[in-house]
């Protein structure tokens, strides 16, 4: 493997990681957080308790835990990749986001957001051809 | 129309700069090759004794709050769109910010995903 097949290999796979857990994360903090109800003011008690469920329930802490992995992988990947390739490229979550709502929570996801995850993916495709680093480090 | 771009450039800017600033941050750093746990711990203490880090946090959650707030006093269907500008003031800030040479293919691209994720916002409204 060359160092530029090399780059792109460990690129990927790192944008692989973001955009599997990214999605994955909101997607237990939104379910944490129908769980624990919504807020009942803003009483230093009634804060107090909310906060005290929230962060006591373990599917908000799997949702905290797969986000604190994507901005490992995030962090990680800006080490040698540009931020104007990395930034379009990780949007191929809105495919990911697509697929969960579809397939795990059933939404019914309109001809339109599909059009629009098959361009983001097509837009994805574009600048995945392109050289992840362009600058000296 | 005055508030609307207020609104636009308060989701937009501090969350895209924000990132700007965590890119230099781990640019500072330099390629990691070891992705051991106790190695990726050692980059992230490292990252954390960088300035442009802690900027970056901070304009991160500026985003993140902004977009909060903005949600609560505007429909998401006109919130949400402005993620898709993001995508195009990210690539002209690691153009000029952080010197990355960005191609016409690599303009493309941009282009084809801020239109799909406008779609992809729009469908959700």
């Amino acid at each position: 493997m060359t160092s530029s097949q090399g780059l792109h290999f460990k690129t990927v796979v790192l944008i692989v990681i973001m955009v599997s857990v990214a999605p994955l994360g909101d997607m237990f903090l939104r379910k944490g957080m129908e769980q624990v109800g919504a807020m009942p003011g803003w009483a230093p008690s009634e804060l107090f308790h909310f906060f005290f469920a929230a962060f006591t329930s373990s599917t908000i802490w799997i949702g905290i835990g797969l986000l604190l992995a994507f901005f490992v992988a995030y962090l990680l990947v800006l080490s040698w990749a540009d931020y104007s390739y990395v930034l379009p490229a990780s949007s191929i979550s809105t495919l990911v986001v697509a697929l969960l709502a579809h397939f795990l929570l059933h939404e019914t996801v309109r001809p339109m957001r599909w059009a629009g995850v098959a361009l983001v993916c097509l837009g994805v495709f574009v600048v995945g051809h392109t050289q992840p680093r362009t600058t000296e480090l | 129309m005055l508030t609307g771009a207020i609104l636009y450039f308060l989701i937009v800017v501090p969350g895209t700069c924000g990132e700007m600033c965590m890119s230099r941050a781990m640019k500072t750093i330099g390629e990691v090759t070891d992705f051991r746990p106790h190695a990726i711990v050692r980059v992230m203490a490292r990252a954390m004794k960088i300035p442009w880090f802690w900027v970056g946090l901070t304009l991160m959650a500026s985003g993140f709050f902004s977009l909060l707030g903005m949600l609560s006093v505007a429909k998401a269907s006109f919130v949400f769109p402005a993620t898709a500008l993001s995508y195009a003031v990210g690539t002209l800030g690691g153009k000029w910010f952080l010197g990355e040479r960005v191609t016409p293919q690599r303009w493309f691209g941009v282009l084809i995903v801020c239109i799909g994720v406008l779609l992809v916002a729009l469908g959700k409204g």
